[in-house]
């Protein structure tokens, strides 16, 4: 009992941090309004544009909001479904790199992804996945500057396990309906 | 090609289940913007000649909700939804906050004009640059949190059909209406999201008498091209430093209110306005913030200020209701209105008229009325099919509600409104009721009294183009023309109207549309135009009602009453002293003393059609 508690400490203690950032999220304090959207719309496509930002917020009940993601899974099953090696990972920040020129837009990669993270550009023939904004997240940013802290700035530590966030959106509104409505959010479900 | 707008509105005619794309000149767009002013331009063109004749509630009426060039880059995103009211007969410009006008401009479009009346019940789904109509039988008669729930279900299962190689569609957005709309109350109000309602001028009855369940939108575009992109970024930095500077900005909402409006400014309803006074601790935002909410911050697409909260019942015999913060105008009408200060039952209260898709505000002072006559013994528990609306009894209140939405007992008498249901019981009992009816031009009052002289404007809803609402409100000499920049830009009065960087509006102005307007010009010219062809719709009313300036451009009966408590006690204002206010007042506003818009003042505003259509009122 002792020595489980002693174990118990050490793991806690032993956050190993890896230089890589992650985007943590805290869902039950998203705000809904898509300042994230915005931002990274704007970064990205250079105007306002949901559809094509790479986070996108779902709002399945009115009131639950999941900002929805890339998780960046330890072993990247989308990069490896991609048939023709459109996707690949940045070597100093770990996120999923899209090569628009070379993705033909066939869904790989979403089939592969246990979250279902990725979507097609409303536009153009290729898929979309943050990237990180190469470490420095602009939705991060506004988020953080809000002081909302949904969305917030940290690093990958081995005590962790990240690819539980690569989560269908649908499973987590199902979650947090309980946890924000009660009983009540059953019905909802 | 207008940057800031997508340049095409859906006309769509429920009678023929036909839809034309239409665009509008720019120098419309130029001079009247969107949101209010654009549809009340549109609105004055189709009927002006014949105002008097349309039926608010007949097929003839159309249903418009426009965006403004705007939404979405400033902070915020509002609808403005309007058309002739079924409660003043004029038009009311009714915003309310939600994703809505993004998934529209999302989907390509500015707006939308119904027209026309369906067999059966249908809702009408937007994608991008198409517009469908699809059944709504199945949906029609459920609440509101059900209505959402089954039509995001249906939208998404749709679009993926449709598209299933795109990846996780998100939900749409809806204008929808609760049971209130379908059975044509009069203040029932247009929603979105559960709890956001277009409230002021009964706009769900106009929705419920088309047969039209809902208006759902899902768009993948961009929002459109902007003037000066650049600049366009600079401003919402600078939006963004003044907002976010201010650590307290939305953490209270108005919420904050429902008790010192009350104490503190005694202008608050109590017991239909019977008082304006409590010091009720129980009703303090601190008792939401610790016992309801869970959501300290809720907001709608591009928000920055988050003055909404999310709050829910977590516990005892109202156990399960949710709806959100709720505000300051809730906390009052549906709180100390109906004469209970705990933070539990003004919740229920107000998630029960959110899900039948009643106007918090304008239904509930219905309620208050309906519970003052029973107070009285002029209505009875028969009357009310066996609830006993007592003062303080949240649940009773809840089904007084249900009874009004479903038009049953008395509840079909006070679905059309606190002024025609106090015109219709003084026939029935043979006693004057409309003493206790607390409305302007058929719109319930908002939850700002006068009373005091130091609240809100003496003469500020009696000379409201907009009736009792308390966001249309002319502050002598400015005229309303203020209330309808925000409408006809449809942008959100919280998150900027009232904060530091009010004065960069225009600037946001230019940067998105390239275009130029001062303030000057807007409260001298064209927000001075939507005002006048707006009192000319009122006037001309009709068809059940016509208002007579002299007498309706007048406070109700109740607010010349002195304040029985309080420190405010036996204020009251003067009748006098406010109809030569009110003399002043017409002059400043280009009304001639009989409160006509003069035919100068028309022709000085290019409004020649309105001058001839109101000439024969002139005496």
């Amino acid at each position: 009992m002792f020595s489980n508690y002693v174990e118990g400490l050490t793991l806690c203690a032993r956050r190993v941090q890896t230089f890589r950032p992650w985007i943590v999220r805290d869902y039950v304090k998203c705000t809904g309004c898509r300042l994230c959207e915005i931002a990274c719309s704007i970064k990205h496509e250079g105007r306002i544009w949901p559809e094509a930002s790479r986070i996108r917020v779902f709002m399945l009940i009115p009131g639950i909001e999941v900002p929805h993601l890339c998780a960046q899974c330890s072993n990247y099953p989308c990069v490896n479904s991609c048939p023709v090696e459109a996707l690949s990972i940045h070597e100093k920040t770990g996120a999923v790199i899209v090569n628009g020129e070379k993705c033909t837009a066939c869904g790989s990669c979403i089939k592969a992804c246990p979250g279902e993270v990725p979507h097609l550009h409303p536009d153009r023939k290729q898929v979309v996945i943050c990237d990180l904004c190469d470490g420095d997240p602009e939705c991060v940013k506004i988020c953080e500057r809000a002081g909302y802290f949904a969305l917030f700035k940290g690093n990958r530590t081995e005590s962790i396990n990240y690819d539980l966030y690569a989560k269908n959106p649908e499973e987590i509104t199902a979650n947090l309906v309980i946890n924000l409505y009660g009983e009540k959010g059953e019905e909802f479900i | 090609m207008n940057y800031g707008y997508t340049g095409k509105i859906a006309e769509v005619d429920l009678t023929k289940n036909d839809f034309e794309e239409r665009s509008l000149d720019t120098s419309i767009l130029f001079q009247y913007i969107g949101g209010r002013g654009l549809a009340v331009k549109v609105l004055w063109d189709r009927f002006g000649n014949r105002w008097r004749e349309i039926d608010p509630l007949g097929p003839e009426n159309l249903l418009i909700a426009f965006t403004g060039p705007l939404t979405g880059y400033l902070a915020g995103a509002r609808i403005c939804v309007t058309g002739k009211s079924p409660l003043s007969n004029g038009i009311v410009g009714s915003t309310a906050s939600g994703e809505f006008p993004i998934e529209l401009k999302c989907a390509g479009f500015d707006g939308i004009i119904v027209k026309g009346r369906a067999n059966s019940p249908v809702y009408i789904l937007i994608t991008d640059g198409n517009v469908e109509f699809r059944d709504a039988t199945k949906i029609w008669g459920l609440d509101g949190k059900q209505t959402t729930q089954a039509i995001n279900k249906e939208v998404r299962k749709i679009m993926k059909e449709r598209d299933p190689k795109f990846g996780l569609w998100r939900e749409p957005a809806m204008l929808y209406i609760g049971p209130a709309g379908e059975n044509n109350v009069r203040n029932a109000a247009v929603m979105q999201k559960w709890t956001h309602a277009c409230g002021y001028g009964g706009y769900g009855a106009v929705m419920g008498s088309k047969n039209l369940k809902a208006i759902v939108a899902k768009g993948t575009g961009p929002l459109p091209d902007v003037s000066d992109p650049v600049g366009l970024l600079n401003l919402q930095e600078k939006m963004y430093d003044s907002i976010f500077s201010d650590p307290q900005r939305g953490f209270w909402g108005t919420g904050a209110g429902a008790f010192s409006v009350g104490a503190e400014a005694s202008s608050e309803p109590v017991r239909n306005w019977q008082e304006e006074w409590h010091e009720e601790k129980s009703i303090g935002v601190i008792n939401f913030e610790t016992r309801n909410w869970v959501k300290r911050y809720w907001s709608d697409f591009g928000c920055a200020r988050a003055c909404m909260k999310l709050a829910v019942v977590k516990s005892g015999p109202l156990k399960g209701a949710i709806t959100d913060n709720p505000d300051y105008e809730l906390g009052a009408y549906c709180g100390t209105n109906l004469g209970f200060f705990e933070p539990d039952g003004v919740v229920y209260v107000s998630s029960v008229v959110d899900d039948l898709g009643l106007s918090g505000i304008n239904s509930a002072n219905t309620m208050g009325f309906a519970a003052e006559l029973y107070q009285r013994g002029i209505l009875t528990k028969e009357d009310f099919d066996g609830i006993e609306p007592n003062w303080g009894d949240a649940e009773a209140m809840g089904e007084l509600a249900k009874l009004i939405a479903e038009r049953r007992a008395i509840g079909n008498v006070l679905a059309e409104g606190t002024y025609r249901a106090a015109k219709k019981l003084s026939d029935m009992k043979g006693l004057d009721m409309t003493h206790y009816a607390v409305h302007f031009k058929g719109i319930e009052v908002g939850a700002h009294g006068i009373r005091t002289g130091h609240h809100f404007p003496y003469l500020g809803y009696a000379l409201s183009v907009q009736g009792g609402d308390h966001t249309s409100i002319p502050r002598p000499p400015l005229s309303e023309a203020l209330a309808a920049m925000g409408d006809s830009l449809v942008i959100c009065t919280m998150s900027l109207g009232w904060g530091p960087i009010q004065g960069l509006i225009w600037n946001f102005y230019k940067a998105v549309t390239g275009w130029d307007m001062t303030q000057e010009k807007w409260m001298n010219n064209n927000g001075r135009s939507i005002i006048q062809i707006q009192r000319a719709a009122l006037l001309l009313g009709g068809p059940d009602i016509v208002w007579d300036p002299l007498t309706d451009d007048d406070n109700p009966y109740r607010w010349y009453t002195p304040l029985p408590s309080g420190p405010y006690k036996g204020s009251a204002p003067n009748k006098d002293q406010l109809i030569e206010m009110r003399s002043k007042a017409y002059s400043e506003f280009g009304w001639d003393q009989e409160g006509i818009p003069t035919t100068e003042e028309l022709i000085k505003l290019g409004l020649e059609d309105v001058d001839k259509a109101i000439h024969h009122l002139r005496k």
